[in-house]
């Protein structure tokens, strides 16, 4: 495969029926994948809030981590946007965490994680958005697509909410609309 | 010989130089350019302020000025001393919360007030207090142990608009469930309402509460030690600086403790890669809650 086909980083987003959509998503990406994945996922007010780093880490076959400000995006690992701030990556590809505003009614917003990955990873980026009652991720991808990067769409027909997939597919496009099984086998072939 | 010593003139086609792989975008680039800018003609310093959460914020800035790019947006700025106040208030990220994390001040109630009781004056350095919120908070917290009238608060902000704003105590009433929930869970020893009263489209806190609090402008970038604190708060202000800038702020902090005194940072910041964190020992850490100097054997 030549570079093109490549993707150093992955980064999702996603909102209601995210848990379940990335315990599958996860749970079917190569253990030794080398790319860092970036993940936000809006919590309800409930405990998930607290508990989903276990919840995903018992899906996924490797690590699974809210990052500490100021340190290096690590390779397989899933690292996980805390509630409350909004996760955005550096050029020297170290986390920085900030409580600016809201973005689309959400801290953290994917389109805050998904410009700024955007701005570093460039075409090296592979972004995904799953199932989401919100339109939060379709100015991101827009942002990824801009600068070469692999935009992924998770089907709105297998999506449990199906407004977000179609909103980024509407402002943004994609280069693939799969299905959650789908976009883990592209991310396992991107990402050798 | 001599005709090869001859300087060559440039041609036209020398000055197609293929530009560098991986250059920046023109939007980082003017993104530099506005921060120099900035410097050069208002002497505000952001250069050592984390980029990516900076350049939203700079774009958002030029969008609400109506300016098509940072670039435009720079070359009103250095040359419109009006819209200055709009810059630093676009730079500031006033957004605040009182009780914000309550296990924190859970903490401190439990475990920084009952040492600082043993004080006979208290000073407490409050550094990026934004609109106030975390001010009325403390204020409510030293109040409720006895100790508000043996303390004075520094309350201070780079941002003059916010300061004003800390300085009225009135927020907007759409925020008074969080805070009042946020106040429980703090284990705060009444209702919230005891402090303030609704009206309209605002609560507004007892005027008592400011009492022995001093509110001032401070730059943490570039303004030195004016107290010595038994307690500095800095809650969500260094996770916007870099690594030095933030280095630099710990060593003011260093030299404005007290020696045993304490330090507050924000629930998710990491002081790892700091030199002058190195003499601060962790008191709680989840909390963020450290003392200067080494633990008392
Ligand atoms: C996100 S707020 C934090 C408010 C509050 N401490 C909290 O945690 O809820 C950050 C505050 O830091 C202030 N700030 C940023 N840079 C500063 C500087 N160089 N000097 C002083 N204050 C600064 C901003 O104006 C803003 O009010």
């Amino acid at each position: 495969m030549n570079d093109r086909g490549r993707s150093s980083a992955v980064v999702i987003g996603c909102s209601t029926g995210g848990l379940k959509a990335l315990r599958s998503l996860l749970g079917a990406l190569r253990a030794d994948l080398a790319a860092p994945v970036i993940v936000v996922c809006h919590r309800g007010s409930t405990d998930d809030r607290e508990h989903l780093v276990e919840l995903l880490a018992q899906a996924a076959p490797m690590p699974v981590q809210e990052p500490d400000e100021r340190s290096r995006v690590r390779p397989n690992v899933v690292h996980l946007a805390p509630s409350g701030y909004h996760l955005l990556i550096e050029a020297d590809e170290t986390f920085m965490l900030s409580v600016d505003a809201r973005v689309n009614f959400s801290r953290p917003a994917i389109d805050v994680l998904f410009e700024s990955a955007a701005a570093v990873y460039r075409e090296r980026l592979l972004a995904a958005v799953l199932t989401g009652a919100n339109d939060d991720g379709a100015i991101g991808l827009k942002a990824v697509r801009a600068r070469g990067g692999h935009a992924l769409v998770q089907s709105p027909e297998e999506a449990e909410a199906d407004r977000m997939p179609r909103a980024a597919l509407q402002v943004a496009g994609a280069d693939a609309v799969l299905t959650l099984a789908g976009i883990a086998d592209r991310i396992n072939q991107r990402c050798p | 010989m001599a005709a090869n010593a001859r300087p060559r003139m440039p041609t036209l086609a020398a000055h197609h130089r293929e530009p560098p792989l991986n250059r920046p975008d023109p939007d980082d680039v003017e993104l530099e350019l506005f921060i120099r800018g900035l410097q050069l003609r208002h002497g505000y310093d952001f250069s050592q302020y984390a980029r990516a959460s900076l350049k939203r914020r700079v774009q958002a800035l030029a969008i609400a000025t109506g300016s098509r790019t940072i670039g435009e947006l720079t070359s009103r700025v250095v040359r419109d001393d009006v819209l200055l106040p709009t810059v630093v208030s676009a730079m500031s990220v006033p957004v605040s919360e009182m009780f914000r994390d309550p296990p924190v001040f859970r903490a401190l109630r439990a475990e920084v007030l009952p040492i600082l009781a043993s004080y006979p004056h208290i000073n407490i350095w409050q550094a990026g207090c934004a609109r106030g919120e975390e001010v009325y908070t403390l204020a409510i917290l030293l109040e409720e142990a006895g100790l508000y009238d043996r303390c004075q608060i520094f309350a201070t902000d780079f941002n003059d608009a916010a300061l004003a704003q800390a300085q009225e105590g009135i927020f907007p009433v759409t925020e008074a469930r969080q805070y009042a929930e946020n106040y429980l869970a703090a284990g705060g020893a009444h209702t919230l309402n005891h402090y303030c009263h609704a009206k309209y489209d605002h609560i507004k806190f007892d005027s008592a509460l400011r009492r022995n609090v001093t509110f001032a402008n401070h730059n943490l970038v570039a303004d030195g030690v004016f107290c010595e604190a038994h307690l500095i708060l800095c809650r969500n202000v260094l996770i916007y600086f870099t690594n030095p800038l933030q280095d630099r702020v710990l060593g003011l902090f260093r030299n404005t403790l007290v020696r045993g005194g304490f330090l507050c940072l924000g629930s998710k910041e990491s002081i790892d890669y700091s030199e002058n964190a190195r003499e601060f020992v962790a008191l709680n850490r989840r909390a963020r809650i450290y003392r200067l100097g080494a633990p008392s054997a």
